[in-house]
């Protein structure tokens, strides 16, 4: 009897323990998809449960119905206008109207505009949005390669926040210890950068700002002698990348690799040249965009080390396998699909235009 | 009522305690006088602890061991400046890493793999003297050597990832990292920088003598079990006599499978698959990068790995098509 109840409790302790172990693992079922030939692995596996979470996550927002394109040009009505000029004014306050709902939508138009001159730049937001509407029309015309012609807007990364929730600063490689004992060489941290993995933590500024080389695989059978291969070092490097790109998609490593022959690209999927367009596309757009909006950018938002904020994979993707799961909002906003000049000089009633342009909008959200 | 079980025994039979045979010259005299009985270790094992032989070679390997154990301990302490919440918060992830590819064979910067170093020589020195005790105390019984060479296979194993491999590959940079997740994250960047470790043959055989360890480990000790209500845990009485334990046991795998082992085969079979398996996975590592670079494509080349139907439209590389990297 008294045997029996004391098993008992070890088998309630045992059992309780077991759960602790695993609460830290989502619940099955999950669901699979094979995308790949029978019988190698080559599957993706989705938590119903999250996708239902991300799908609430993934709303796009209703488009204001297009303006009128013919009148006089932004750039002609409005003074300091040095992107977007050619475009209707109708065109241009409905963009900035959307702008608004998309970045600050609680913040309204002040969050760029200083007070009631909207030609004013002294709010360094709008020095930043400025380049950040030219990085747009960039990656929608050079990276068609990665973007197609779903494109992007500012809502892809923004979500309705001034400051998209995925950015990454490149991390101190040794924040503690003194050079004696304790070197954790940039890895062994619990990092959400790689998915908690023991990896190194910041794969961001050697990939996506630097060009070092990713692939660490040989494609020849035997060694090359004489020839020096790449380090384990190097290799859990790309690792964290790859596992950086994975949890950034919500995809596994199968979406874009040959489960048999990861470094291989014959017989793979061909999401990973897409992928590969991708990384060329993060490194340019934080090298070309993100780095000279250095000293633009006020101390509170800079990293540790004072760089910038960058982008990468999760900060357009956010957990999906296509931004936004592939809902064009670039269709509604052609104005931002290319870089559009607007050379033409003011016209001679240029001196009829306002001084201080009308507020672009009215501070209410769509 | 009292019973009688032959594993979580809960009556303990304690006769009078015994130090053993008596040792010849050359040896230690035996470490603790009286020895202490422990109630809950009698429920797994013998509830007498001690006395242990401890003698040269163990109290040089057991200074070594602790020696290197302090070391990974104090690094990795030091790698959360010196705070103890976050030493056991993070303590799967800490690690003490080998030095950098930069550094080939040569002594490395302390913080930078020079304590790695420093560890490797004192663990090997430590496992290899309680290697030698083993077979010492093996020889010192009248036994045979059968545990010092099982041992020897696992040795083999941890000095082909920790000496001879990096030795090989000219760098120290390819050994094992001391950390829990960090020797997974290594086994798995192994894997993927020579091309898919499951295309190597001896990594196939391991796995083998692993999985074939498990299950024979299983079906001996249910064997073994089931007919402990006949004493059959005390094997080598029993193997002469009709209707015994021995007996039931081999009818019951002669009749379910047509064949069964004998009591002592059981042993050698075991023995063997456990020995084997670091054995070949010793081999399959040594192997890698120093004679193959790529396991897959020498798997396609030798015919040993299946091509499969093209199932996605071809791609090709982009780097080719636009000159990058």
């Amino acid at each position: 009897m008294n045997t029996t109840s004391r098993t008992r409790r070890w088998l309630g302790l045992a059992a309780l323990a077991s759960l602790t172990l695993l609460a830290a693992c989502e619940r099955p079922p999950m669901e699979t998809v094979q995308h790949g030939y029978r019988g190698t692995g080559m599957v993706q596996v989705y938590n119903p449960r999250a996708l239902v979470e991300l799908d609430k996550a993934n709303v796009v927002p209703e488009a204001q119905p297009p303006a009128d394109a013919s009148g006089p040009k932004a750039g002609a009505v409005y003074q300091n206008v040095q992107v977007l000029g050619d475009l209707s004014v109708g065109e241009f306050t409905r963009l900035m109207v959307a702008m608004t709902a998309w970045v600050s939508p609680e913040q309204g138009c002040t969050y760029c505009h200083a007070g009631a001159n909207f030609a004013d730049d002294s709010l360094y937001t709008k020095v930043v949005a400025r380049k950040m509407v030219q990085m747009t029309q960039h990656i929608n015309s050079s990276y068609k390669s990665h973007v197609k012609e779903t494109g992007v807007t500012c809502y892809t990364c923004h979500r309705g926040q001034p400051v998209p929730k995925e950015i990454w600063f490149t991390a101190k490689s040794e924040p503690y210890g003194s050079n004696f004992m304790g070197d954790k060489a940039g890895q062994n941290t619990p990092a959400d950068s790689v998915g908690l993995a023991s990896l190194p933590y910041d794969p961001f500024t050697p990939y996506l700002l630097g060009a070092e080389p990713i692939r660490v695989q040989p494609q020849n059978a035997l060694p090359i002698s004489g020839a020096k291969g790449e380090s384990i070092q190097r290799t859990e490097k790309t690792y964290a990348l790859m596992e950086h790109m994975s949890s950034g998609l919500g995809v596994n490593c199968t979406y874009c690799h040959n489960s048999a022959n990861f470094g291989g690209w014959e017989g793979g999927p061909p999401q990973r040249v897409t992928a590969w367009h991708g990384i060329r596309m993060a490194r340019d757009v934080n090298l070309a965009y993100m780095e000279p909006l250095t000293d633009v950018f006020p101390a509170h938002r800079k990293g540790e080390l004072g760089d910038v904020a960058k982008a990468n994979c999760a900060t357009c993707h956010q957990g999906a396998y296509k931004p936004l799961f592939g809902q064009s909002m670039l269709k509604d906003h052609p104005e931002l699909a290319a870089y559009r000049p607007y050379a033409a000089a003011p016209p001679a009633d240029a001196a009829a235009a306002p001084a201080a342009a009308e507020p672009a909008a009215p501070a209410t959200k769509p | 009522m009292a019973q009688y079980q032959n594993l979580f025994t809960t009556v303990q039979a304690v006769g009078p305690l015994h130090h053993g045979v008596p040792l010849g010259h050359g040896n230690s005299p035996r470490t603790g006088k009286v020895p202490a009985i422990v109630h809950l270790f009698g429920r797994l094992g013998n509830a007498q602890i001690g006395p242990i032989y401890l003698g040269g070679l163990g109290l040089a390997s057991l200074i070594l061991g602790v020696l290197a154990f302090n070391i990974i301990g104090f690094n990795m302490l030091a790698s959360v400046n010196y705070d103890p919440i976050q030493f056991v918060r993070q303590l799967f992830w800490l690690s003490l890493e080998p030095p950098g590819p930069e550094n080939g064979l040569g002594l490395a910067p302390l913080n930078q793999g020079g304590w790695w170093q420093i560890v490797g020589s004192f663990l090997t020195v430590s496992i290899l003297l309680w290697w030698a005790r083993t077979y010492r105390r093996a020889r010192e019984l009248g036994m045979g050597t059968h545990v010092p060479w099982a041992f020897a296979a696992a040795i083999w194993l941890f000095l082909v990832l920790g000496l001879f491999r990096p030795v090989l590959m000219g760098s120290w940079a390819e050994a094992v990292p001391f950390g829990i997740f960090p020797h997974l994250d290594w086994t798995a960047a192994f894997s993927l920088r020579y091309g898919n470790l499951f295309y190597n043959p001896f990594h196939a055989l391991s796995i083998a003598f692993l999985y074939g360890s498990t299950l024979l480990f299983a079906m001996h000790g249910a064997t073994i079990l089931a007919v402990g209500r006949y004493g059959g845990e005390r094997e080598i009485e029993q193997i002469t006599d009709r209707g015994t334990a021995s007996e039931r046991a081999a009818l019951f795998w002669r009749w379910t499978m047509g064949f069964n082992a004998t009591m002592e085969s059981i042993h050698r079979w075991a023995w063997w698959f456990a020995v084997l398996c670091p054995l070949t996975g010793g081999i399959g590592i040594l192997l890698t990068g120093t004679v193959v670079d790529n396991w897959y494509l020498w798997a396609i080349k030798h015919g040993v790995a299946p091509p499969y139907p093209a199932v996605f439209p071809e791609v090709m590389d982009p780097a080719l098509m636009n000159g990058g990297k």
